[in-house]
């Protein structure tokens, strides 16, 4: 497998292995949009579904393969490179379609095709009834490759394809149902945003490639940067760092496709599509990608503080906001996008801080209790025929057993009860916050308690108490089948255990998740002191407010102590209405983007109508009054005095007349004879 | 060596494919035909860019002219024959003789 | 010299098929003979421009004007003409004035022809072949990166253009316009 040419270098190491990862479930997406639906037709749903869980299967079982071998190369030399074509050679430009293999891509994709495959298991189940099953899956494998290229891609543009291609995929899937046109403009919605921050990214490649290109040698090769970015030390671009500038594009990217503020709106509406999809493309895997690319470039990031100062700040602004939101919403679904949004922000405050392995690491261990969220969500939404609101819900733990147990444990996790995978990789974030700013760490630490206490109010809503359901919904209640449970409880046990990858050492543990991750993203130091009684305190710290939002959740939606109703009248109710409204953000792009918009082109119709058609009628206008003028004149003075020149003037205005004549041929003519005076006049010397 | 050909050879190809070109226009009364024309002058402009380039001083700037020449030629015969076929849809006929809507 | 005979001969060889399809497109009373002759004439062109060492802008004359506009071409006198008149598709008017007005134009060009300063190279200096491609690309790439950037603008506003000019027409209440 390993080229033992390569080996001898320096510590690269190359395998045609690689490039299966992302190629199978590309050849699996291909088979299905080309056969998918003969294949369905012949062997149903069966079919289609077994052509893609199949390739997403076989190419999780490589990524463990390539996973092993890279264990088994030394500490600093774990980096495997696959080149398969070379692709742009332009100037100094130039770029192979390669892929590359180390620590942050080996994580990566782990969770990917690991809890890509079981989503794929649970559609199955999901889409049990769903005629187009073929394209269903075909996207779901399509998005896998995209996601791949992204983690895998050995420089920028390669990471922009898939960049993109998940983009892609996430327009056609969120709109699956495309007979209902709320989905597809939700599906554009979450493209169009998407695409601003795009175009971010897009600046920020162009602006490095640019500037490294005049300091010296320029590269878009990710394993080429690190020792060139050096040459940028120093270097103003209109009076700012000129790294500063780029990351700061970088980030705007970063903040589309992984739905920061001010980007962030396209998440919540995005849930309109398939809740696999949700759980795969937003929860677990695309979502990220703003993480992962932060995460991959972090020695550049890491020149340039200022940039990472408001990666900080907007991400613990995201995440304090985007839990407040949740507590209001009432479409179980809708309460996991903003959910997300918030721990997102977790990932990005510890980016943010320069914490590169703690962001990751939460990366890993939201994928798994939050894809087990989704899921379990959609083992509900499934049971309850497509019904989301959770007012209409209730009691479905005696239904729903499995999936209530998975979710439990899924919830517990994200809520940071200790033990837990959310706990760990929680307080790390938490932690590293702190050591950099208390007041970051204030935000989380106060995000930490409200999500406790809005995943614990969605499962009172959900599980306990009487169900709301009507009468029909009731009697078919029924457990999901086991293609739809036992992902579910795979993922409910990664999220119990996943944290144990990464026990810190204040808990005796050796933190083997960042140690893994060192070569790749480095290590950056902090100033601060460390106190182990600080870090207890502030575990200890974190865990309280975590059950005091447990508690109160329990308080207020078993027990009924206060009532729900009572609560969101506070404050007159306005909380509670911001909340449920999210902030108003929607309706403020709407008044200012879209207003803009509407406003401008208004102005330019406006313009069109008034100034341009005025000139042309004015001018109208004036030769009609000319004419009358004239006319007047022939009539009273001219024509009784001197006949032949009225007839002349009649001869002259005739003759004028036929100018205009609408044809063609004449104004040619015309122009023809001039441009030949001219040439006749030029060359007569 | 004097080179056999010059810049003025060329320049009288250009010059005579952009009179028929002309002629082609004066005389057609089919809006088709007129667009034809109007190619066959947009190409002798382009045979004199070359020439230029090839023989005259300023290099590669003559045919950078001529792509932009051809990329523009391109969109006039999309938008031109578009509106050709949206007259002939109106009014039964592409025959500029009868389009006179513009009458002054 | 062998050399500057053959390639006389094929500059008179491609002027004549530039000249002869010109010809044909004027002439022809065949709207479709017509569209076939300016093919002629566009392959001649290109057949020039790969003399005057523009291999590049060859390869898109060819591309473009014959693989596009002609094909385009085509499909308008197609959509536009029941197959039984198209033999008298393509009347000429003023068939005299064209000529004169045609004719009085090349005799201006022919006189500025002679008369006109050129700007050549001076006297002795070596013409040097540079490659085209390249140097294009880079041109497009560095000075003239703006109009390239416009001209991609022109294309997406004419292919929006030409969808909603040549698509069926919605019946709309017709404004009528009074100005």
């Amino acid at each position: 497998m390993v080229d033992p040419h390569h080996a001898a270098e320096v510590a690269v190491h190359s395998s045609q292995l690689l490039r299966w990862i992302p190629f199978i479930p590309l050849l699996g997406a291909a088979v299905n949009f080309l056969l998918g639906t003969r294949i369905q037709s012949r062997a149903g749903r069966g079919g289609v579904a077994a052509v893609a869980i199949g390739s997403s299967l076989a190419s999780f079982v490589l990524v463990v393969i390539s996973f092993f071998s890279l264990l088994a190369f030394d500490e600093h030399s774990r980096l495997v490179i696959d080149t398969v074509a070379p692709w742009i050679h332009i100037g100094s430009l130039n770029v192979d379609i390669g892929f590359q293999f180390d620590p942050l891509s080996a994580v990566m994709t782990l969770v990917i095709t690991g809890i890509g495959s079981l989503i794929h298991i649970y559609s199955y189940g999901y889409m049990d009834d769903e005629p187009a099953a073929w394209r269903f899956f075909a996207l779901l494998n399509l998005f896998m490759f995209a996601m791949l290229t992204l983690v895998l891609g050995d420089s920028l543009l390669l990471m922009f394809v898939g960049w993109e291609g998940v983009g892609l995929c996430s327009w056609a899937l969120i709109g699956f149902w495309h007979q209902d046109h709320v989905n597809t403009t939700a599906g554009n919605k979450a493209f169009i945003v998407n695409r601003i921050g795009d175009f971010g990214f897009v600046l920020g490649v162009f602006l490095l490639f640019w500037s490294l290109d005049s300091a010296g040698q320029a590269t878009v090769v990710f394993r080429e940067l690190p020792a060139l970015v050096g040459g940028l030390d120093g270097m103003l671009l209109w009076g700012v760092p000129v790294v500063t500038l780029i990351t700061l594009f970088l980030f705007v990217g970063a903040t589309g496709k992984s739905a920061q503020i001010p980007l962030f709106v396209w998440l919540p509406d995005a849930m309109a599509g398939p809740t696999p999809v949700s759980a795969l493309i937003h929860a677990a895997t695309m979502v990220t990608a703003g993480v992962y690319m932060i995460g991959r470039l972090s020695f550049l990031f890491a020149m340039a503080p200022a940039t990472l100062e408001v990666v900080a700040i907007i991400a613990a602004a995201t995440a304090f906001f985007a839990a407040t939101i949740g507590i209001a919403q009432n479409d179980i679904k809708k309460v996991l996008a903003y959910s997300t949004v918030s721990q997102l922000g977790y990932m990005f405050i510890a980016m943010g801080v320069g914490a590169w392995a703690a962001g990751i690491f939460h990366l890993v261990t939201h994928a798994f209790f939050k894809a087990c969220l989704f899921l379990g969500s959609g083992s509900v939404i499934h049971a309850m025929h497509h019904e989301q609101d959770m007012r209409r819900m209730g009691g479905l733990r005696h239904y729903m057993p499995r999936t209530f147990w998975t979710f439990l444990i899924a919830t517990v996790a994200i809520a940071g009860v200790p033990g837990t995978a959310g706990f760990f990789s929680k307080d790390e974030i938490l932690w590293n916050a702190y050591l950099h700013s208390p007041a970051l760490w204030f935000m989380g630490f106060l995000s930490a308690g409200i999500t406790a206490f809005y995943m614990f109010r969605l499962v009172f809503m959900t599980f306990y108490g009487e169900c709301r359901a009507d009468e029909h919904t009731r009697e078919h209640l029924h457990e999901s089948s086991g293609w739809m449970t036992w992902p579910l409880v795979i993922l409910a046990v990664g999220s119990l255990f996943a944290g144990f990858l990464g026990v810190p050492a204040a808990l005796g543990g050796s933190n083997a998740f960042a140690h893994f991750l060192e070569p790749v993203v480095g290590h950056m130091e902090h100033s601060g002191h460390h106190s182990l009684a600080l870090e207890y305190g502030l575990m200890a710290a974190s865990v309280g407010i975590a059950g005091l939002g447990i508690l109160l959740a329990w308080l207020i939606y078993v027990k009924k102590v206060f009532s729900a109703e009572s609560l969101a009248r506070i404050g007159g109710g306005w909380p509670h209405r911001v909340f449920l409204n999210k902030y108003y953000v929607d309706e403020l792009y709407g008044a200012t983007v879209l207003r803009g918009t509407m406003g401008l082109s208004t102005l330019f119709a406006w313009f069109d109508r008034t100034v341009v058609d005025g000139v042309v009628n004015g001018s109208a206008y004036v030769t009609r009054i000319g004419a009358t003028l004239s006319g007047v004149f022939d009539f009273r003075v001219v024509d009784g005095l001197v006949n032949l020149t009225a007839d002349a003037i009649h001869a002259f205005g005739g003759v004028v007349r036929r100018v205009q004549t609408g044809s063609l041929n004449t104004y040619l003519y015309v122009i023809v004879v001039v441009v030949a005076a001219v040439l006749f006049a030029g060359t007569w010397k | 060596m004097p080179e056999a050909l010059g810049l003025q050879h060329f320049l009288l190809v250009g010059a005579a494919l952009f009179c028929m070109g002309l002629y082609c226009v004066l005389t057609r009364r089919n809006a088709i035909g007129i667009l034809m024309g109007v190619e066959l002058v947009l190409n002798a402009a382009n045979v004199n860019y070359i020439a230029f380039s090839r023989y005259g001083v300023g290099g590669v700037d003559g045919q950078v002219f001529s792509i932009f020449v051809i990329m523009l030629a391109a969109a006039e015969a999309a938008i031109g024959l578009a509106i050709v076929l949206g007259i002939y849809r109106r009014s039964g006929s592409i025959d500029v003789s009868q389009m006179t809507s513009l009458r002054g | 010299m062998q050399g500057p005979d053959l390639s006389v001969a094929a500059f008179l060889l491609l002027s004549a098929l530039t000249l002869g399809g010109g010809g044909g497109v004027i002439f022809s009373g065949n709207i479709v003979y017509s569209a076939l002759s300016l093919m002629v004439s566009f392959l001649g062109v290109a057949g020039l421009y790969v003399m005057l060492e523009a291999d590049f802008v060859a390869g898109v004359q060819v591309l473009v004007y014959v693989g596009g506009v002609l094909v385009l071409t085509l499909f308008a006198v197609m959509l536009t003409h029941r197959i039984e008149d198209i033999k008298v598709s393509n009347r000429d008017v003023g068939k005299l004035p064209g000529l004169a007005a045609a004719l009085a134009m090349f005799a201006g060009l022919i006189a500025a022809l002679e008369v006109a300063p050129w700007k050549l190279p001076a006297e002795g200096v070596a013409h040097e072949a540079f490659a085209s491609t390249q140097s294009i690309g880079n041109a497009l790439l560095g000075r003239y990166v703006l109009p390239f950037e416009v001209a991609s603008i022109v294309l997406l506003s004419v292919l929006v253009g030409a969808v909603v000019l040549s698509r069926k027409e919605v019946a709309e209440p017709r404004v009528s316009d009074d100005a």
